[in-house]
């Protein structure tokens, strides 16, 4: 099996913004790294801004996200104010093909999306923190097995295993029972093998480092070794990885909704609106290209991001 | 170098022999089990299940039913496909040429232009173009695959690009061609958008590595003892760089196939692509296991073995890795 080397893959923005002294970097502070990668820090502002649109949804939406506007609404998508401020009807953005606000339920979607993104990444983190640190540190049987594990997911492509999964949930009773938490578990327990391939590696150096065997002589417990000592010596692999993988798994989220196998209507999610509006692309362009900026941009701020944590964490980690 | 081949082949067995456990055991416990299309048919009776479960072998234990069933796949069976009423194999093999047209050409376009990018970018680097590129090619890695496509549909086949002279181009949204009669214009004319979109991830990931390999391989003291000998620059670049920053290119290219298996089932999806991919989705719908499970174990078949290429390949261009 070949060892991705994501590394050197995705670090090839970060180098632009090194400035090649290894002298000044060892004196600066992770702020002071991350404030001058421009582009992480532009990613987190719009991170910002869009999760303030999540927290505050239900403040901001200026209708219902679920509910049919029968007053304006005539059997057409209505257009955005901006285009026709007459026919729109006060629906900033227009609505989709059953009258719905598309603004507001742009605003709640934006809950599901980044929800989806946290938690399954914290649930892929629990998993793969525990399996790496025990693999890494005490290798043997644990270590074998785990290897073969990850060994096998990296063989089945990701998102065709997605999607069987899903089915089979699906074909258990309905579409209704894929919930958002089901989702959750199921890209979660796929995807934990990377962040615990990255945390073996760490343990591997790191059970071998004086530290380590100065906590060892001194009495403490493998467990407190692991967690107390170790771990925090393996964190900036695992943020930079935790990072990135919170777009990935919104991309995957929004993948699997737009092909009906993810968050399952009313519910908004800006997947599952743009599964709804090929239909209607000949007459409402709004409600295929909002939804898709949303995701566009939610993603490429959290891999600006990512690129930054990275620079700032670690120069040297490439 | 033949040693090393072999073992690497009987070292993939294992694996191979792991994967099949793991998807038999989602198969054997997905609700329902391998009949579950069959319990919603109002026309089978619980009776006509219990025998089909006996004559399936369904009431044996687990391990012996792998081994039957290891027995069949190795055979070149992998079950009956309901959403298709044929063989799933052969259902597969039907629809594989044209999923092959695709992903070839796709191939091909993303190699070639995110390479030529990715050395673009890495003759120049921290100038203009090359910021230009390396943030193109995050845009490219943070596009929704499946909401580039709808945006090419709305401004190509929706709208059109009207162009001087009254002209507009219009390509097809769905299909592969319009007749049966093989027209190859047409059968082009089908390809761009899908190709478009397939090869659009694996653009941005090649440029990236390739303009990273190749910023590396300049540091090498090879190319200064280049230089110093008085090569020009274009002999340098292209004799001692190149040729080195892209042994590093095969371990990709393998690694970007299961990404461009996935894209190519929400590509043919959205093209309405007569291929495996989007046979595969209607196989979701219709909750076809046998076939979604076979469709799986050859992708994963195909995933190792690419992966095995690479590695043989890898050693093959670089004799720097000991291969015994």
């Amino acid at each position: 099996m070949i060892n991705p080397p994501t590394d050197a893959v995705f670090a090839t923005t970060t180098d632009a913004y090194d400035d090649h002294d290894e002298t000044v970097y060892s004196k600066v502070t992770f702020w002071t790294r991350l404030r001058r990668h421009k582009l992480a820090v532009a990613g987190i502002v719009v991170l910002a801004l869009i999760s303030l649109c999540a927290i505050l949804a239900p403040l901001l939406a200026p209708f219902d996200p679920n509910a049919i506007d029968n007053v304006h609404w005539q059997g057409t998508p209505l257009p955005p104010c901006f285009q026709d401020h007459i026919l729109c009807g006060g629906h900033p953005l227009g609505t989709d093909a059953v009258g719905r606000d598309l603004l507001s339920r742009l605003l709640f979607g934006a809950r599901i999306s980044l929800q989806v993104g946290i938690y399954t990444v914290l649930f892929e983190l629990i998993i793969g923190v525990f399996v790496g640190a025990f693999a890494g540190y005490y290798g043997g049987w644990v270590d074998w097995v785990m290897m073969r594990i990850t060994d096998v997911f990296l063989s089945i492509p990701l998102l065709p295993l997605l999607l069987v999964l899903t089915a089979i949930v699906a074909a258990s009773s309905n579409k209704a029972a894929l919930s958002f938490w089901v989702i959750v578990l199921i890209i979660g327990a796929l995807l934990w093998t990377t962040v615990a391939r990255l945390v073996r590696a760490s343990y591997l150096v790191l059970r071998e480092r004086e530290f380590a065997e100065a906590a060892r002589a001194v009495g403490n417990g493998d467990l407190r070794i692991i967690f107390r000592h170790l771990l925090p010596n393996a964190m900036a692999p695992i943020v930079v990885q935790a990072t990135l993988d919170v777009a990935n798994v919104i991309a995957l989220e929004a993948v699997l909704s737009y092909l009906g196998f993810g968050i399952q209507p009313p519910t908004a999610s800006w997947g599952n609106m743009l599964s709804d509006a090929q239909a209607n692309l000949q007459v409402a362009w709004w409600a295929a290209v909002f939804p898709g900026l949303c995701i566009l941009f939610t993603i490429l701020s959290i891999n600006f991001i990512g690129d930054g944590l990275r620079d700032a964490l670690d120069p040297n980690m490439k | 170098m033949f040693t090393y081949v072999v073992r690497r082949t009987l070292a993939a067995i294992p694996l191979l022999v792991l994967i099949s456990i793991i998807l038999f055991v989602i198969l054997n416990n997905a609700p329902g089990g391998p009949l579950a299309p069959y319990l919603q048919n109002p026309h089978i009776t619980p009776a006509d299940i219990e025998r089909l479960k006996h004559n399936l072998g369904l009431d044996k234990p687990i391990w012996f039913r792998y081994i039957v069933w290891l027995g069949t796949i190795l055979h070149g069976d992998f079950g009956y496909s309901t959403s298709n009423s044929e063989p799933v194999l052969q259902a597969i093999l039907e629809r594989l040429p044209a999923t092959l047209e695709l992903m070839g050409a796709a191939f091909v376009v993303s190699l070639g232009i995110g390479l030529a990018a990715g050395i673009f970018s890495a003759v120049r680097p921290y100038s203009f173009s090359d910021y230009l590129i390396t943030t193109l090619a995050f845009f490219g890695q943070s596009m929704p695959v499946f909401w580039f496509a709808l945006m090419l549909q709305l401004l190509f086949s929706v709208h059109g690009i009207p162009l001087p002279g009254g002209y507009e181009i219009v390509l097809p949204s769905a299909g592969i061609s319009t007749t049966d009669t093989f027209d190859l214009g047409d059968r082009i004319e089908h390809l761009i958008m899908p190709v478009i979109v397939l090869s659009l991830l694996n653009l941005a990931l090649y440029s990236r590595f390739m303009r990273s390999s190749l910023l590396e391989v300049t540091k090498m003291d090879y190319m200064r003892t280049a230089a110093a000998k008085g090569l020009s620059g274009r002999v340098i670049l292209f004799k001692h760089g190149l040729k080195n920053a892209l042994i590093p290119v095969v371990t990709i290219v393998a690694i970007s196939f299961p990404g461009v298996l996935g894209g190519a089932i929400v590509t043919e999806t959205i093209f309405a692509w007569p291929g495996a991919g989007r046979m595969f989705y209607n196989a979701l719908q219709q909750s076809d296991i046998a076939l979604m499970m076979g469709y799986l174990l050859i992708l994963a078949v195909a995933v190792v073995f690419s992966n095995l290429l690479a590695d043989v390949l890898y050693a093959w261009l670089d004799p720097r890795v000991a291969y015994d």
